[in-house]
């Protein structure tokens, strides 16, 4: 492929955000990697505290640096972003890199109108005179669904629907046609029919633009419907990656067993409980040594010495695959005959 | 916007109507013998003391004193001593004068200070918020936190004489505070209040600096902020457009409650000064025992605070467009 | 029973008759109707409308049963439990328990019911006092009702704990020494603590991560079973209400569009607006043809898209309700309100209120 051919549009390598707190240091991302692709859309998942959106918001530079420590590399084509001065990120920042947040009622400013708070990154990273950027919001309103979007410009966010708020938040965030669209659980916020229009439209405009995105989310049905690629994130690393078919339909890391072991679905038996993965995550103040998922995991004892899943950390392999001691065969036997019953 | 003012105004008369009812009876009907305050206790002959009942106006019953005193309000009233035009707040027999003309006799030294006190802590407090918020966790922002701690826990009784002993006194920084009419001389006017208004600041100051600068911390965790920071919006930019316009709210609610604090340290600061505005003449009529007098600045006093929450309010609706649209 | 047109009274007495076989039923709503008063104008503030969060409901929870409710936000769901819970007072309607109409019941008489219906809160982190330890709050309701349990308060604290699968040992600790999953099991042994014959659970799980979420929603669904205790459980989540209810009720706008048994509502829906929701539920494509057969795969899936958002219940539309997104509305909607009713090819006890329902064969997904 030609994408393949001239590299990923962004890659980050071993990425670690700190926090420095008085309780120790909070290890929020903890040595990620990944590649993005042009017009390709990267699904991350994982649960509350997995990083998911630390790690994002660290591409582009949100952090206060007073209390945040970053390392590793995060390449932009061939800019380098982690050492990149203020105004370097401040110009990338909602010109080629956009970003759209959970919660649009909180992500809006309640005191400006929706049509300044749209028409801003257009002005600042064009150039734009006021009427030029008041006519390119109202053609993105409507390019993004708003009715009536000349007269709902003066609105302010408070006068508009969750679904509609959503809608200008992608409407700003595309102003100026964006290279990397990343999307922070961008309808979970939202009602299940006003989702599918949401997750509708992101999918129209990526054909429409050729955007890359990274879409992050908890639910995996999202994913699954969005997702080309897919990286599962827990407790600060990835521990699973592959297309979104690999990770799906053959996941290898029992980590993801667990999500989709655990997620209640629309279709088959509902006799049998849901079978939930025990514990809870571990401290991002002292994660384990080893595997992070380890004290929850069922299938660590498969794994043959002198490997010990307590003190030896896993690798993820550079491609696809699972961050996992157990060997292939073990992964493949498990999730055929223990885990793919569970899901039907 | 127009209605919003119309219905405060309206709901700001009903107010009134119901301060000065309770004035009126805290006043006249309830201790035992006003009259006999004022005409003085123990020297007061019983011919002196119905004089004085029939000055005052107290010799006829309670309901028919009070039309009187309302219908002075609105169409004014005639006393033995003088006459009081509308809107009359009353009648002072000490110096033959409504009480009305006093007041506004003494209401520019007053408005000069509260107003000018009030824009420097707002402008200082502001500032200073603005700065420890941005500076956060530096050595300048643990500085003015506690300084501001300390200075919130001073009292202008005791401020005020210090500040006269150490710049006026002692080294002749500022000049005696008086009161200069801004419309004969403004800059004796600015340099006779300057010391005034700082006295009376300070505490404000002190406070407002930890309240802009909480209020301040806090709308920069906001949601909106990141997105405004998310789409390449300069940090200056983030600060005032996004940032300082939510901490403003807060900031105008506290200033709505301070409002009664502001006169009460105006009179102690008119006091400690030698200034004559409305706050000594209270205390005066206190001391005095000059009823009318008193009754009359507290209404007027009333009707300030009243005034200024309609301004309070006028302002929500210019910053947050929810208030303004609903 | 008061009010209600006979249509309505026959209709719902079917699931409550038969259909369920869960026998004997516990809590009754007819015409259940909630309006909140807007209010507005001036100089004097008068009432210039309402809105119509719950507007004329009829349903049956029996014993032992999981009633679920489930709609999108706004439906007056939670409006509906909260009524159920007599937290606030219907505008009208009744809702009566074992046969006694307690809709206007004062202090006095809702005294012996109190104890048998119980709630559970969404969010964990709120719903329980920060400054009490967990044996205090669970405690709590048994000292309200004055209840002394045979061994003591304590033992039964303890016991509870073990129930919801808590260290009893952790009996002293408070509140944020728990995490969110944690702190439900709190909540539902706060809940368990009178041996309720109801709970109603206010989407009870949405504030919690999937695996967390699981673990929650078998912990209920062991109550339930092994307890025999009957739940009304609200939620936005189809998948979880599937999974944890055997009756299922879909509102939209104040009403109920749809009640039914599970396999009626998810596998042989007759409205437009369930097809709709469950069609826009994404779904994990597991890529699993080899097994489950062809028609489990997902791309079969027909996809409906609802245009624009639900109307303003202070205003909603004439007729069904759902008309104006509805692809099948025709004038008889906008004119005449659809009955909840058991229309021709639905299964007893599965109630449809549509004039032009989807056919009994078709599959939402």
């Amino acid at each position: 492929m030609s994408t393949q051919e001239s590299g990923p549009f962004l890659s980050v390598r071993d990425l670690r955000v700190h926090f420095p707190t008085d309780d120790g240091v909070v290890k929020a991302v903890d040595g990620l990697s990944f590649d993005v692709w042009r017009g390709k859309t990267l699904g991350i998942v994982g649960e509350s505290g997995s990083g998911k959106s630390v790690a994002n918001q660290a591409v582009l530079g949100l952090h206060n640096p007073k209390h945040t420590r970053i390392s590793g590399e995060i390449h932009l084509e061939d800019q380098e972003l982690t050492t990149a001065p203020e105004r370097r990120l401040e110009q990338l920042r909602g010109n080629k890199v956009a970003m759209i947040f959970q919660d649009p009622l909180t992500a809006l400013s309640p005191y400006y109108t929706v049509g300044r708070q749209i028409g801003e990154p257009f002005r600042k990273h064009r150039g734009a005179s006021r009427k030029e950027a008041r006519e390119r919001t109202i053609d993105m309103l409507a390019r993004v669904g708003i009715p009536h979007p000349a007269r709902r410009v003066d609105d302010y966010p408070h006068q508009f629907s969750g679904g509609m708020r959503q809608r200008a938040m992608i409407a700003m965030a595309l102003m100026c046609d964006p290279d990397l669209l990343i999307a922070d659980e961008p309808t979970t916020a939202l009602d299940v029919t006003v989702q599918a229009q949401i997750l509708d439209l992101l999918m129209e405009l990526q054909q429409e633009f050729g955007s890359a995105i990274i879409m992050i989310t908890h639910d995996l049905g999202v994913v699954s419907r969005v997702s080309d690629d897919v990286l599962v994130m827990y407790a600060g690393r990835a521990v699973e990656r592959g297309t979104a078919r690999e990770v799906l339909g053959r996941p290898r890391h029992p980590y993801t067993w667990g999500l989709l072991s655990s997620m209640p679905r629309l279709r088959g038996d509902v006799g049998r409980d849901l079978v939930p993965i025990a514990g809870t995550p571990p401290s991002l103040l002292a994660p384990p040594p080893g595997c992070p998922f380890e004290p929850r995991c069922a299938f660590s004892d498969h794994v043959a010495d002198p490997v010990d899943c307590a003190t030896d950390r896993p690798a993820l392999p550079e491609e696809r695959g699972a961050a996992c001691h157990l060997t292939a065969e073990q992964k493949r036997t498990i999730f055929a005959e223990r885990i793919r019953p569970r899901l039907r | 916007m127009l209605r919003f003012i119309l219905r405060r105004t309206l709901g700001a008369i009903a107010i009134l109507l119901v301060i000065s009812a309770v004035t009126f009876f805290l006043f006249y009907a309830i201790p035992r013998n006003p009259a006999l305050l004022a005409c003085g206790k123990g020297v007061c002959t019983q011919e002196q003391l119905a004089v004085v009942e029939h000055n005052l106006g107290i010799d006829k019953p309670v309901p028919q004193q009070y039309i009187e005193y309302m219908s002075g309000l609105f169409i004014g009233r005639d006393f033995p001593a003088g006459s009081c035009p509308a809107p009359c707040l009353g009648f002072s027999f000490r110096d033959n004068r409504p009480v009305l003309d006093t007041i506004l006799d003494r209401l520019p030294t007053t408005v000069s200070l509260t107003v000018g006190g009030a824009l420097v802590f707002l402008v200082l407090g502001l500032a200073f918020g603005m700065l420890a918020a941005a500076r956060r966790g530096t050595l300048l922002d643990k500085t003015m936190s506690s300084t501001s701690l300390v200075l919130s826990s001073m009292q202008i009784y005791f401020l005020g004489p210090l500040a006269l002993a150490v710049l006026v006194h002692n080294t002749q920084l500022l000049p005696q505070p008086q009161y200069v009419p801004i419309s004969e001389d403004p800059w004796g006017w600015f340099q006779g209040l300057l010391l005034p208004w700082l006295v009376l600041s300070t505490i404000f100051t002190a406070n407002y600096t930890r309240l802009s600068r909480a209020t301040l911390i806090e709308q920069l965790q906001e949601d909106h902020v990141r997105t405004a920071k998310a789409k390449g919006m300069a940090p200056r930019t983030v600060f005032f457009r996004y940032a300082w316009r939510g901490s403003l709210i807060p900031i105008v609610t506290i200033f709505g409650i301070d409002i009664g604090s502001l006169f009460g340290g105006a009179m102690i600061t008119e006091y400690t000064f030698s200034l004559h505005g409305l706050g000594r003449l209270a205390v005066e009529s206190v001391t005095q025992s000059n009823l009318p007098m008193l009754m009359g600045v507290m209404l007027f006093a009333a009707l300030m605070i009243v005034l200024f929450n309609i301004v309070i309010d006028a302002c929500y609706a210019l910053i947050d467009p929810r208030v303004r649209l609903d | 029973m008061t009010s209600g047109t006979l249509s309505k009274d026959g209709a719902t007495e079917g699931p409550g008759g038969s259909g369920a076989g869960a026998g004997t039923p516990l809590m009754t709503v007819r015409d259940l109707t909630k309006h909140f008063p807007v209010r507005a104008g001036f100089p004097f503030k008068r009432t210039v409308g309402a809105v119509r969060a719950v507007d004329g409901v009829d349903f049956t929870v029996h014993e032992g049963e999981s009633f679920g409710l489930v709609g999108e936000s706004g439906c007056g769901k939670s409006t509906t439990g909260r009524l159920l819970a007599r937290l606030i007072d219907p505008t009208a309607g009744t809702i009566s328990y074992r046969d006694r109409d307690i809709t206007h019941a004062g202090r006095k008489e809702m005294a012996p019911i109190r104890s048998e219906i119980q709630m559970i809160f969404q969010d964990p982190y709120s719903s329980l006092n920060p400054r009490q330890t967990v044996g205090t709050i669970i405690r709590g309701p048994m000292e309200i009702n004055g209840i002394d349990p045979p061994g003591g308060r304590e033992a039964r604290v303890r016991e509870l704990l073990e129930t919801v699968g808590l260290n009893p040992e952790h009996y002293n600790r408070f509140p944020h020494e728990f995490s969110g999953g944690q702190r439900q099991r709190i909540g539902v042994a706060r809940a368990l603590a009178l041996e309720p014959k109801l709970i109603i659970a206010d989407e009870p799980v949405s504030a919690l991560d999937v695996s967390i979420q699981a673990q929650v929603v078998n912990l209920l669904k062991g109550v339930q079973r092994d307890l025999g205790i009957a739940f009304l459980f609200i939620a936005h989540d189809l998948a979880v209400v599937r999974h944890f209810s055997q009756r299922i009720a879909v509102m939209y706008l104040g009403r109920i569009v749809e009640v039914g048994e599970r396999a009626d509502i998810y596998e042989r829906p007759r409205h437009p607006y369930t097809h709709a929701l469950l069609s826009a539920v994404p779904e994990v494509d597991t890529g699993d043809t080899d097994a489950a057969g062809q028609g489990d795969a997902a791309p079969a899936r027909e996809r409906i898209r609802l245009q624009g958002d639900v109307p303003s219940p202070t205003d909603p539309p004439s007729g069904c309700r759902f008309r104006t997104r509805c692809w099948k509305a025709q004038q008889r909607c906008a004119a005449e309100t659809p009955p909840l009713i058991r229309i021709g090819g639905n299964a007893e006890g599965h109630l449809t209120a549509c004039h032009f329902p989807e056919e009994g064969t078709t599959l939402a997904h």
